[in-house]
């Protein structure tokens, strides 16, 4: 007998959530609500556990799909069908989003508790998990976009959530645009796809590359690129980032499930499950690490004159993000996913942790105005205390593993590998120094506002706080090794092999040093001495302007992009084209018909209706003009073309 | 039921004519010529619901056809009659009258009788449109269709209907000429108006090709106008802000797109290969000028414009792909379009009644206040800019993809470029007219948001563009009959003997007996 896992249900669930919280949420009681809300992603959660534990004792064998009957689209040679793949890659990714999904939800009742909005509020984040699990479950490449999209617009509606701030609209706004900017990208690859290998499932194109074993580069290089475009945008990686910072306008345990743990991962699951496109496209993934690499360090670098609690933490995503694209660029496919799922956990547990502090701020986001909250808070405070040691990277906790194998396996890919390690080590060093900074201003020290009266968070908050913090301590602990031959099924087997004896042990210090030195710099600047920031900055006026403004990305693309865009629109196309070029066409026309119309002085009259009885009168002297067959025929006889005629009445 | 068949189209026809009547000879009391409307416009709907529900959906050619010799000569018949290109299209502008009237229940008020029944007779005409297989036939409905548009936009034009109804009249009326004058001479060499026949006609070579070539230039010129086809959007942008709402949604696209696809590439197609490459970067520059355009306007009936130009413009480019794929997204787009845009125009009718002003300014912040209005607008928006899922990814992906394989890479990239400025001028104004702080406006007016008409009108809009994204399959069957070539392998048109073109032309280019006809010339020829 064959089991079934039901796996269509996974994404249904959180649908049905959505649709019941959305269509009659704001007519049930609350508690009906965060029921419908909660229970949603928990069924899901217990699917996944089922299907993972029934895949485990191979009751059932991956991959396993489930493909609804009728086609969604099929015309012409386009065939795209709902099915779901399961595979151990979205086994994996399933059990983060739907966990960690479900935790914040959790998290959000007790965070949102006070809201007006608290129903659409749950119908959004369901409509996330709904899209996400389709994203993730996706057996080709369109249903995937489905997901892709989907989660966009889950993630545009609750950026948006606060929409009366112009600044929250704006900002959600801007994430969907610039997430549509990557889309484009996707989009040409989707049909780069569809055209060279007639078939957008995923484990026919990855058929044919088996058969055609020879075929590398040129068109995949293309398609890889176009791929890198998408996921840029949704992973938020450069030049794409922009819209990541803003997007902390939303609720914080939206910025922790969606810009945090799940969502933003998008594209780095992508790359790893068109992975067989990738292998074949040298060039693209040496692309891929050097996008990945580059917006490693740079983000970090502005994470570290951030203010804003938030805002520190999304940079550090982006960073975080970094480093699982270098890893998919050097083919470390399963070291980026193990840095994915610990990255779940750490960084969901670190905003969630700050929302926990901004809670008990009132409000408050500027870490300026925090510190001293270490006794106040302690819940919040230890938790937060194992997410910054975790990804600083000390071991035994999560990210230590997970940092260390990407950056051995950047180490070792060959030429260029070592400078991809120096700036991922350089990186790991501006990661410690970045969180420390952070945790020093929130916790340490005296409060700096007077009027503040913080408060631990209330159980639902705590309780996954905790979960959280177990699961980045314990979260590593299953080993790279381990890890990769679960997912060599999905991503294949890249063993990173060096003939060097103890290399990973001695780049394992190496890394280990860095986070210290890190930690040290945060601690004498921040602790000790917290007059030497301020004397670093105002000696280095620039450097420290740069970094506070973030490069000045933003402005940079509003004077190049936007505006000329906007005004090439208004001024050039409105003004000189369409009101001065072809207006003034239309006008000079009309006004050559209000001459002849003068010269007919009898019959122009101006009016609408009698330009119609003159246009049918005319029309019907044609047609009995025409029709005479022998008036016809006597132009035919004489040899004169018809044409003529058309010349002489079309005028 | 199927003795309804035979007449059925003809009782599309009428039912609005005798509805106009009947709302011309009642009193003007109470909202009497209203209900008279409603319950003529959602009668024809269900009566255009019998198509697709007896259609048969494998069988090529034409359905429910009549042919009535009408008048002896010219040989004028009454010759209607349905296949998958027209099918859904004709349920669609029977979908869009109710809408229509809806919409207008509150915004006009005065000489209702005038309006209604004007309104109705439009219905007729477009419903010609697309039924009409004689060419005579299709000139009158054709002209039928912009006479009571052009008297409704001068009559109830917001601002400065008189001007803009004059506009539209002189884009609209002098491209018609040529078409009648293209149309007579055809039948002056032909001694026919029948579509099919003409087909088979223009295909033989029988008819001098430079003179073709001008009769085609004259179909194209007077539906590019119609649909819009940049540069001769001129009149859209000043009759969608002064058209009483119920006639701006059906003004542009429908008929223009759908008599290009018949009348332009069914009647020549290899004219209209020959013309493919201008009217695809036409349409190419149409997608971005319209989205760029639309970026900047400060008025939302304006920005509509625009944007419709861009919508459009895509399905131009579909059609000019001339892919057998490329028509069936045309048609399905165009499907889309219709439901979505009348949804955000009923929308932004609606927004206009209770705000009297359509300057996007002076809105902001009506969320709160108007939570269903909203909803069902961001849902129409999500469609429009074509979120997966809803009615406008279909269409817009099965072009862009065909397009991209099949056409031009370039102009797919290009015309691609278009999702992310639709995305941006959509949201923009979905940002400017409901998020941030209440406008001194929104807050100085009692806040009424949908009444429960218009709720019945717009839910199953929101429920259709769901489906239609969903299981676009119960659209796109009947539609790809319309648009592939028959099951017979010698096409009339790709045969050797009948060498007008070299590619497959529509069905419609080919029905059975034609092909037949081709085939025993050809043997013949042998």
């Amino acid at each position: 007998m064959i089991l079934s896992l039901h796996i269509w249900l996974i994404p249904l669930l959180p649908l049905a959530g959505f649709l019941l919280n959305g269509i009659l949420g704001s007519r049930l009681p609350r508690w009906l609500v965060s029921t419908i809300g909660l229970l949603a992603p928990f069924l899901s959660f217990v699917l996944v556990l089922n299907a993972y534990a029934l895949t485990s004792y191979s009751a059932v064998a991956l991959p396993y799909v489930e493909t609804f009957p009728h086609p969604w689209i099929a015309i012409g040679g386009l065939r795209a069908d709902f099915s779901f793949f399961l595979d151990p890659l979205s086994l994996v990714m399933l059990l983060v989003v739907t966990g960690v999904g479900f935790l914040i939800h959790i998290y959000s009742v007790g965070y949102m508790a006070h809201e007006e909005g608290y129903a659409r509020y749950f119908s959004f984040l369901n409509l996330f998990l709904f899209f996400m699990t389709v994203l993730v479950l996706a057996g080709n490449v369109l249903l995937l976009f489905v997901g892709w999209e989907g989660v966009g617009l889950a993630s545009y509606l609750l950026i948006g959530f606060w929409f009366q701030k112009p600044s929250a609209a704006a900002a959600g706004k801007k994430a969907f645009i610039v997430n549509r900017i990557g889309d484009f990208g996707f989009l040409i690859g989707i049909f780069l796809i569809l055209a060279n290998f007639g078939t957008l499932n995923f484990a026919q194109i990855a058929q044919v590359l088996t058969l055609k074993a020879a075929w590398h580069g040129g068109v995949l290089t293309a398609i890889c690129l176009c791929l890198l475009v998408g996921a840029a945008g949704k992973s938020a990686q450069l030049p794409l980032y922009v819209w990541l910072p803003d997007a902390m306008e939303g609720p914080t345990p939206v910025s922790a499930l969606i810009h945090a743990a799940t969502m933003v991962t998008a594209g780095v699951y992508m790359i790893a499950r068109t992975h067989f496109l990738f292998d074949r496209a040298p060039i693209a993934l040496a692309i891929v690490a050097i996008v990945g690499a580059a917006t490693a360090i740079f983000a970090a670098t502005i994470a570290l004159a951030q203010t804003d609690i938030k805002r520190v933490l999304a940079y550090s995503t982006i960073s975080q993000l970094g480093y699982m694209f270098l890893a998919c660029g050097v083919a470390a496919y399963s070291a980026a996913i193990f840095h994915l799922v610990t990255h779940a956990f750490f960084k969901a547990l670190l905003f969630l942790a700050a929302g926990s502090v901004i809670h008990a701020m009132g409000g408050e986001q500027d870490m300026r105005k925090m510190g001293g909250l270490r006794k106040k808070i302690p819940v919040t405070f230890w938790t937060m205390t194992i997410a910054v040691f975790t990804i600083a990277g000390f071991p035994p906790l999560a990210a230590f593993f997970s940092k260390d194998a990407i950056l051995y396996a950047a180490f070792v890919s060959g030429s260029g590998g070592v400078f991809l390690w120096l700036v991922g080590l350089l990186t790991a060093l501006l990661t410690s120094l970045y969180m420390f900074r952070l945790w020093y201003m929130t916790f340490f020290g005296e409060l700096r506002t007077a009027d503040a009266h913080p408060h631990e968070s209330p159980r639902s908050m705590r309780a996954p706080l905790i979960i959280l913090a177990l699961l980045s301590i314990c979260g590593g602990w299953i080993g790279i090794e381990s890890f990769s031959a679960y997912l060599a099924p999905s991503v294949g087997l890249h063993p990173a092999v060096s003939s060097f004896p103890h290399l990973e042990l001695i780049l394992t210090a190496f890394a280990v040093l860095a986070a210290l030195e890190g930690w040290l710099i945060a601690d004498k600047y921040y602790r000790r001495k917290t007059e030497r920031p301020a004397q670093l900055a105002a000696a280095l006026p620039a450097g420290y302007t740069l970094l506070a403004n973030k490069y000045y990305v933003d402005e940079i693309y509003d004077a190049v992009l936007v505006k000329p865009l906007f005004n090439f629109s208004r001024y050039f196309l409105g003004w000189v084209v369409d009101t001065g070029i072809l207006g003034g066409i239309a006008w000079l026309l009309a006004g050559s018909a209000n001459l002849s119309g003068a010269i007919l002085q009898r019959w122009q009259s101006g009016n609408l209706r009698s330009y119609a009885a003159w246009l049918t009168a005319a029309a019907a002297v044609i047609l009995l003009f025409v029709f005479h067959a022998s008036i016809g025929s006597y132009l035919g006889a004489r040899g004169i073309d018809v044409q003529l005629n058309l010349h002489w009445m079309g005028h | 039921m199927k003795a309804i068949d035979p007449i059925i189209l003809t009782l599309i026809l009428l039912v609005p004519l005798a509805g106009a009547v009947l709302v011309a000879l009642a009193p003007d009391r109470a909202k009497l010529p209203n209900w008279i409307a409603l319950l003529t416009s959602l009668l024809t709907f269900v009566l255009t619901l019998h198509l697709p529900a007896h259609f048969i959906a494998g069988q090529r050619g034409f359905q429910f056809e009549v042919n009535i010799p009408w008048i002896e000569s010219p040989a004028i018949c009454y010759h209607v009659g349905v296949d998958g290109l027209s099918l859904w299209l004709i349920v669609l502008v029977g979908l869009l009258a109710p809408i229509g009237v809806v919409a207008s229940w509150n915004a006009i008020h005065t000489r209702r009788k005038v309006f209604y029944s004007l309104f109705l007779v439009q219905q007729t005409a477009m419903f010609g449109v697309f039924v009409a297989l004689d060419l005579m036939l299709y000139y009158g409905f054709w002209e039928l269709s912009l006479v009571p548009m052009a008297i409704l936009i001068a009559m109830y034009g917001r601002k400065d209907g008189t001007k803009a109804a004059l506009k539209f009249f002189l884009f609209t009326f002098i491209p018609s000429a040529p078409l009648l004058v293209a149309i007579l001479w055809l039948y002056a060499r032909t001694h026919t108006f029948n579509f099919s026949e003409l087909q088979y006609q223009t295909a033989s070579g029988v008819l001098p090709a430079s003179a073709l070539s001008w009769c085609a230039l004259a179909f194209l010129f007077a539906f590019a106008v119609k649909v819009p086809v940049f540069p001769l959007h001129g009149w859209l942008a000043d009759t969608y802000n002064e058209a009483p709402v119920a006639l701006a949604m059906v003004v542009a696209g429908k008929l223009g797109l759908y008599s290009m696809l018949r009348f332009h590439v069914g009647l020549f197609p290899a004219q209209a290969r020959a013309m493919a490459p201008l009217l695809i970067v036409l349409a190419v520059i149409g997608i971005l000028y319209g989205a760029c355009l639309a970026l900047v306007q400060r008025d939302y009936w304006r920005l509509m414009a625009f944007a419709a130009l861009s919508h459009l413009s895509l399905i131009v480019l579909a059609i000019y792909g001339l892919t057998f794929m490329g028509w069936s997204g045309a048609v399905y787009q165009l499907l889309s379009h219709g439901v979505v845009d009348g949804a955000i125009f009923l929308l932004l009718g609606a927004l206009e009644i209770r705000y009297a002003t359509s300057t996007i300014a002076s809105y902001g912040g009506l969320a709160a206040k108007l939570p269903r209005t909203v909803t069902i607008f961001v849902i129409a928006t999500l469609a429009m800019i074509g979120l997966p899922m809803l009615s406008g990814f279909i269409g817009e992906f099965v072009i862009f993809s065909s397009t991209f394989a099949l056409v031009s890479r370039a102009a797919a990239i290009a015309a691609a470029l278009g999702v992310i400025l639709g995305a941006a001028y959509m949201l923009s104004l979905v940002q400017r007219l409901f998020y941030g702080p209440e406008s001194a406006l929104v807050s100085s007016k009692p806040a009424h948001d949908l009444r429960i008409g218009e709720l019945a009108i717009l839910t199953p809009l929101v429920v259709l563009m769901l489906v239609m994204g969903l299981a676009p399959s119960l659209w796109l069957n009947a539609i790809q009959t319309g648009v592939h070539p028959p099951l017979i392998k010698n096409n009339v048109i790709v045969s050797g003997a009948c060498a007008a073109a070299t590619y497959e032309a529509p069905s419609l280019v080919a029905t059975p007996e034609l092909a037949a006809k081709c085939e025993s010339l050809q043997e013949a020829q042998r």
